[in-house]
């Protein structure tokens, strides 16, 4: 069923050479500084946050070998508390939705049939922005600086008065530059799945992981805003001396806590619902049925998406707030477990009527949904106010949102990775060495974080930088450094995997799990132009059914092969009618210069060179105002009347 | 489903001739409305503070010291800036019927309002600032950052009107088949104009209630 290069009935050579010549890149310096092909992009942004998540991950290593016998000096407490903060910040803002955003970027255009994405450029701008405002945060970390108060930087600690040095500011300015990334590559995935569909994906026929990434875009697209104007407020409170969260000139600290977890909330689903969709997206090929209840699950995705605005105090359990309003938090919480809980009985449900075929991405589905289940059951514990109030800020906590997010978010991107990467890479994985990795990762996961649930029961408080003996903590947090050694062999021998696959890996075809979805329909990795006919779906299954496949082939026609330029074609919102083909830009130089302007302006701001700022702001104005300078055209093409 | 053979015929069929004209919504124009619509929530989250710290300081507010906002000047500043979207919106319907003419006739009609807006924002924080500045307590941080940002937002949207005016001068930029990026400015000056609307009642009228 799959395409490859060589002739078709349906096009023919002269058409393959022309869009060619159209979409290829020379493999040059320049075009790697260039490029906007999605599929490059999509790349850098899954290496990338790797790299980050590596740099996260061995913080936390640093830490669980401080905590691995009580009384020890590894790190000095202040070295633990910037750790620790950059554990969490990196893994939440540099990893999670980074790595997510990166399969959205390689997957979303494959998946509707597209030959790009909506804004190509933006989306370049989008990769620079996120590098440079990862290595802003992470460079402060040799010199001390790094933030220090927690991921989620609880005013009034993060101020001037209490927390000197640029700490903080590196952690409000790092996020408002990452949070230009993060809202244009939201803006850019809304748009291309509204707009960039093939002709007959009409939205009852888009994949779920589609879904997945457009409902965590609109996430994005309203939730980040509070964060934003919290960091703001906190930069000017900590450098120009306003009083937003300063109770002593009437401010108020529990507005930084109301404006971070309405960002903060929204944020956990951010994270999880894309990870979701590559569950959603893998079972498929491995159980050789579509998933159960698709209009069930598009429901539970768009009211979790909704729900989630609602649920922000159950995070502020334990500040005071008045009785009512616990109570209908607690509901709310209560009640975003049923989506969720309908998700999940779909899965199960899919795979107790498919055929299974026990490979390695469905092994990290089933580690997923044993892991995420157990860490939504102390969820819907903690939504419980009187129990909340118990185990606040005790290692209960970090157990339970490491089975979420870990179970909910790293497993399904693992599931994802090895079962996409023969797309990516065009390049088969070594499939026991697949199986040693998910065994030691699922084993090291549970040992590390199980034991968690018990010393936070006993009563250990987290972000503890050492504890005495006397309280019997020990030997359970000796098993818990344990289990993370044996976790990061696990990861480890996932890396190493990935590497194996990239030199030595046997060449993969076009199809090699029989998967259902579009991105299954073109050739290992996809030509720059993704599908050298643009397919008409007729159906869920895109990939699983003749008379779509028949469309890339004897039913091919000039009007979806558009090989006399740069084009794709653009469909209407909702049912996906062809509405005309659009050239589509090319390389340019422009998006890494503007977030390398950027860059100069928000370390400028850091370093309080004002003067400086002010230049590369207008920079940064002027090559936005030459990116979009309209190319002359003549007043015939144009319409001119006067 | 439209069935047509041959690459000579995709080239000089209909489908060829027809790619310019804009059909349904464009990309540019949801991305427009995306961008506005979490630059909205912003604003939101602003106002929302406001109140949020307001109740929370106690019944007297603005805090002693600090009179009631004086409502003529912000009354004056709404009569500029609110019409200032009518010329714009002319100016499209112009652009849309290849008039170039009213494209840049709207276009200045807006910059002189806008500017007009940001000069009479200017003489009132030189007023202000003699009572009260963002350091002097938490009203003049809010107040500042508030009317600071809006006042950065018409800017920006200036900068917008002033570069469309510019590329329309030239020629050769904008025509009755090419005028997304006057659309996409247009509504980004009306979204300009509406958060006004919100900031006078939050700022100026609420504390009078």
């Amino acid at each position: 069923m799959s395409t490859t290069t060589t002739p078709s009935p349906g096009i023919s050579r002269e058409d393959l050479t022309r869009l060619g010549a159209h979409w290829g890149e020379p493999a040059s310096l320049r075009s790697w500084f260039t490029t906007v092909d999605h599929k490059r992009i999509g790349r850098r942004y899954l290496v990338t946050a790797g790299f980050f998540f590596v740099l996260a991950g061995l913080s936390a290593l640093v830490m669980r070998t401080q905590l691995a016998r009580p009384e020890a000096g590894v790190v000095s407490p202040q070295q633990y508390n910037q750790l620790f903060t950059m554990h969490g910040t990196a893994m939440i803002f540099l990893f999670a939705t980074p790595m997510l955003f990166g399969f959205g970027n390689f997957l979303v255009p494959l998946m509707i049939g597209s030959r790009d994405m909506a804004f190509p450029r933006l989306n370049a701008f989008g990769y620079w922005v996120f590098l440079f405002a990862g290595l802003f945060m992470w460079a402060s970390l040799p010199f001390g600086a790094a933030p220090n108060n927690g991921w989620f930087a609880y005013a009034p600690l993060s101020s001037e008065a209490h927390n000197p040095g640029l700490h903080m500011d590196v952690y409000a300015l790092g996020l408002l530059f990452l949070g230009i990334s993060t809202t244009s590559a939201s803006i850019n995935f809304i748009v291309t799945a509204l707009k960039l569909r093939a002709p007959g994906m009409s939205l009852n026929r888009v994949p779920l992981f589609v879904w997945a990434i457009v409902a965590t875009a609109f996430m994005v697209i309203f939730a980040l805003p509070a964060l934003n104007l919290d960091n703001a407020m906190l930069f000017l409170d900590r450098r120009f001396g306003t009083h937003f969260f300063d109770p002593s000139a009437g401010g108020n600290v529990l507005l930084w806590q109301h404006l971070f977890w309405i960002f903060g909330h929204p944020d956990v689903y951010i994270i999880v619902m894309p990870a979701l969709g590559i569950v959603s997206a893998v079972l498929p090929a491995f159980t050789r049925r579509g998933v159960v209840g698709y209009p069930l699950i598009v429901l539970s995705i768009v009211s979790i998406s909704i729900i989630s605005f609602g649920v922000w105090v159950h995070h502020m359990f334990a500040t005071g707030l008045p009785q009512l309003s616990y109570s209908f938090f607690s509901a709310a919480s209560t009640i975003i477990t049923i989506p969720s809980g309908i998700q999940i009985f779909a899965w199960l449900a899919t795979m107790a009527l498919g055929r299974l075929v026990l490979r390695v991405p469905l092994l990290f589905v089933i580690g997923f949904i044993v892991t995420f289940v157990l860490g939504g059951f102390t969820g819907a514990m903690f939504a419980l106010t009187a129990f909340d109030q118990q185990v606040t800020d005790s290692y209960f906590v970090v157990a339970h949102f490491h089975y979420v997010l870990i179970g909910g978010a790293v497993f399904p991107m693992l599931a994802g990775l090895y079962y996409w990467l023969p797309k990516i890479s065009g390049r088969m994985y070594h499939e026991r060495l697949g199986r040693w990795a998910f065994w030691l990762v699922f084993a090291g996961m549970h040992v590390t974080f199980f034991p968690m649930h018990l010393y936070g029961l006993f009563g250990m408080p987290r972000r503890v930088y050492t504890y005495r003996s006397e309280p019997g903590w020990d030997g359970w947090n000796l098993v818990s450094t344990a289990g993370s050694y044996l976790l990061a062999v696990g990861l480890l021998l996932v890396l190493v995997g990935v590497l194996h696959a990239l030199l030595r890996g046997r060449p993969a075809p076009g199809d090699p799990w029989e998967g259902d979805s579009l991105e299954w329909a073109t050739a290992s990795p996809p030509e720059p132009y993704n599908f050298p006919v643009l397919p008409r779906v007729h159906s869920l299954h895109p990939a699983w059914d003749a008379r779509t496949a028949e469309s890339t082939t004897t039913g091919a026609t000039a009007d979806r092969i558009l090989s006399a330029g740069r084009r794709t074609l653009v469909t209407s919102e909702l049912d996906a009618h062809r509405e005309r083909a659009v050239e589509m830009p090319e390389s340019s130089v422009k998006p890494l210069l503007l977030a390398g302007a950027l860059l100069v302006l928000f370390t400028s701001l850091l370093f309080a060179w004002y003067p400086v700022a002010a230049v590369a702001a207008l920079i940064v104005a002027a090559t936005i105002a030459v990116w979009l300078w309209p190319p002359r055209r003549p007043d015939e093409e144009l319409g001119v009347v006067a | 489903m439209t069935d047509r053979g041959g690459v000579l015929a995709a080239a000089t069929g209909a489908e060829a001739l027809s790619t310019e004209l804009p059909v349904g919504r464009s990309t540019g124009w949801w991305g427009m409305v995306m961008f506005v619509a979490t630059e909205a929530t912003l604003f939101a989250c602003l106002l929302g503070s406001y109140f949020y710290l307001r109740f929370q300081y106690g019944p007297q507010w603005p805090p002693d010291g600090i009179e009631d906002p004086k409502l003529l000047k912000p009354l004056v500043m709404t009569a500029v800036l609110l019409p200032s979207s009518l010329p714009v919106v002319w100016a499209e319907h112009g652009i849309r019927r290849g008039q170039r003419w009213r494209l840049r006739a709207g276009l200045t009609a807006t910059l002189l309002l806008g500017a007009t807006f940001l000069t009479l924002q200017a003489t009132e924080y030189a007023e202000k600032l003699k009572h009260f500045t963002m350091t002097t307590d938490v009203y003049g941080s809010l107040f500042y950052l508030i009317t600071g940002f809006h006042g950065l937002h018409v800017l920006v949207g200036l900068t917008m009107i002033g570069w469309l005016l510019a590329a329309s001068l030239r020629g050769g930029s904008f025509g009755a088949h090419r005028h997304d990026r006057v659309r996409n400015a247009a509504i980004y000056w009306h979204f300009v104009d509406l958060v006004w609307i919100a900031i006078l009642f939050t700022i100026y009228l609420s504390p009078r209630l």
